[in-house]
This record gives structure tokens, sequence and C-alpha cells, in this order.
């Protein structure tokens, strides 16, 4: 899998990226600046990664998804490519008009930043193979603005859809109040586009890959990925 | 040409920061505050006289970046 990493000023969760995406697909991910105006040829998932792209000034993402290399990722997009993004990469992509909706300040108001469960909604998607629908898994959150909205009918198209493929829920696999940490709509905590090749999620699955880190649960979506472009191949 | 941009939630958008404004306007003892909701201006400075592509450019500013129009609003003044 070559995959090529974003990288935009006050982004700083770049290199946890590309240190997951070797362990796990054995190759060296492209780091690309966001001046740049094409992708490297070849490239099978672009990853928007997690940080504070431009000090999230303006809106959180609002300025790296105006950025010249965002161009060449609706292109890529467009043509099917994959496209992951995590926290900051997530709000990029909803910014960039990749994907619906908008991040808003969590509902508590406070930064939170800690293990959190998900619920795998379905495991028939690339960024999703690699777990069981209705699979828990535990990976770590750390944003002050997950807190996913949209429109009614947008929310009924992605659930209709089926397009929501990570929730917020309890250990036990139960998503309710309490399970939704920032009060996202309907504890949406991953989504895809309509073709299904844009991912954006809020918690970090490249910060639990490897048993030094306490947890490995976020390998599946990278293996999923891995396994998904083999079968493709 | 001096113009201001502002950018103000969407009806029934929840805003948190605007609720604990809110609070705090409470908690000081500020009379008569019934609600808060927060926004942003932009004061932008534009370089040619023409009012008409003054206000396009803005409407164009607004809609590209200063606003996000699934959340927000926004209005433009020329000063």
């Amino acid at each position: 899998m070559k995959a090529a990493i974003l990288v935009f000023p006050g982004i700083n969760r770049e290199r946890d990226m590309a240190r997951a995406l070797k362990l796990i697909s054995g190759h060296e991910p492209a780091m690309v600046w966001h001046a740049e105006t094409s992708l490297p040829a070849g490239t099978d998932l672009v990853v928007v990664p997690g940080g504070f792209s431009y000090g999230d000034y303006l809106r959180c993402g609002a300025i790296a998804a105006r950025a010249p290399i965002m161009d060449a990722v609706r292109g890529y997009a467009a043509k099917g490519g994959l496209v992951l993004g995590v926290c900051n990469g997530f709000q990029i992509l909803c910014e960039s008009g990749l994907l619906p909706g908008v991040l808003m300040r969590n509902a508590g108001l406070r930064f939170i930043c800690h293990d959190v469960h998900l619920r795998v909604e379905r495991s028939d998607t690339p960024f999703t193979r690699g777990y069981n629908a209705g699979q828990v898994i535990r990976v770590p959150v750390a944003h002050g603005e997950g807190n996913y909205e949209a429109d009614e009918e947008t929310l009924k198209r992605l659930e209709g859809e089926g397009r929501v493929l990570y929730r917020y829920c309890s250990p036990q696999g139960e998503v309710d109040e309490a399970a939704n940490i920032n009060g996202a709509a309907h504890s949406i905590a991953g989504i895809v586009n309509d073709a299904g090749n844009v991912l954006g999620m809020m918690p970090h699955p490249e910060n639990h890959v490897e048993d030094i880190m306490g947890c490995t649960d976020g390998r599946g979506l990278f293996a999923g990925l891995v396994a998904h472009l083999d079968r493709a191949a | 040409m001096k113009a201001r941009v502002t950018v103000t939630l969407k009806t029934g958008i929840l805003d948190p920061q605007g609720k604990a404004i809110e609070g705090a306007l409470k908690s000081l003892g500020v009379d008569g505050v019934a609600s808060v909701r927060q926004g942003k201006v932009f004061d932008i400075e534009l370089a040619g006289a023409d009012r008409d592509k003054a206000e396009a450019a803005l409407k164009e500013a607004a809609d590209r970046l200063l606003a996000n129009t699934v959340i927000e609003n926004y209005r433009v003044e020329l000063l």
C-alpha cells in the first residue's frame, strides 16, 4: 500500500500515522507538503492526519481545506481513490466539501484526551474490513472540536445509506448518551462520503497499533485497507 | 475602502461557547441577559474604489472561506 500523508503547518500527528502505516503495510508513506499541486504517482491511499493545522485559526481545518494540494485530493477522490482523515483530518475533509457536515465544539466545552470505545457498524467497506460488524474497539481521542453535526436530511441520508462506520459506545457496545463523549449527532465518530471511498473519523486508530501502546485495536483499520488494496490489485 | 463581514451561527445551531458566555454574564450579575450567541467580525480593507466589485469580492471571500455556510450566515457591509 503506497500511502501519501498530507502535511500542513501545525499538523503534529503525521509521524504517528507514518509509523503505523509503515508498520502495517511495510511501505514507507510519502509525506506531501500542502503547497504541492499533485500527489505521488501510484498513490493507493491519501491520509489527512491529525493536529492543529494553522492553529485552528478561523475554524478547525478551514484554512488547510483551501490549500493547493486539496484540489489534487478532490480529483483523486472523484476517481475513487481512498482518502482517510483522522481528527483534524476529519475536520479538513468536512471543510473541503469531501464529507458532509461539520465538527463543532465538544458539547461539554472541554478538550477530551483519553481512550474511547467505538462500535464498528459494518465490515463490508475498505475502512472496516479488518473488523467484524458490531465489534467494539478501543482507541484514543484527543480533540476539542469533535461534535459532529449535520442537518436532519444529511443525517437521515448517512444513516439510510449505512455511511456511519464508527460510533462512540460503551465498552459493551451500547450506543447511549453517556458514551457519546462530545455530543455528536447520532454518536457519530466516523463517516464515509456517498461513494464510500473517503472516511473521516475523530479517534486516532494510528495510536493503538503496537503492544507498547497498550492496545492494538487500531491495526484492523489499516490491515483492512491493505487487504482491500491487495484484493483490488 | 473599508468593509466589515459579520459571521453568525444559523438559528438552531447549538452554540456551547455562547451558552458559556451567557452563564458567565449571569454569574457576574449583568442584568437582563436573555441569551448569547457568539460570532465573528472581519474588518477588511479593500484596494479598489468600485463598490459593486468590492461587494462581489467580499461575498466570494465569505462564501469560500470566512463562513462555513453549513452552519453560519454572514453579512457584508461597506463602511
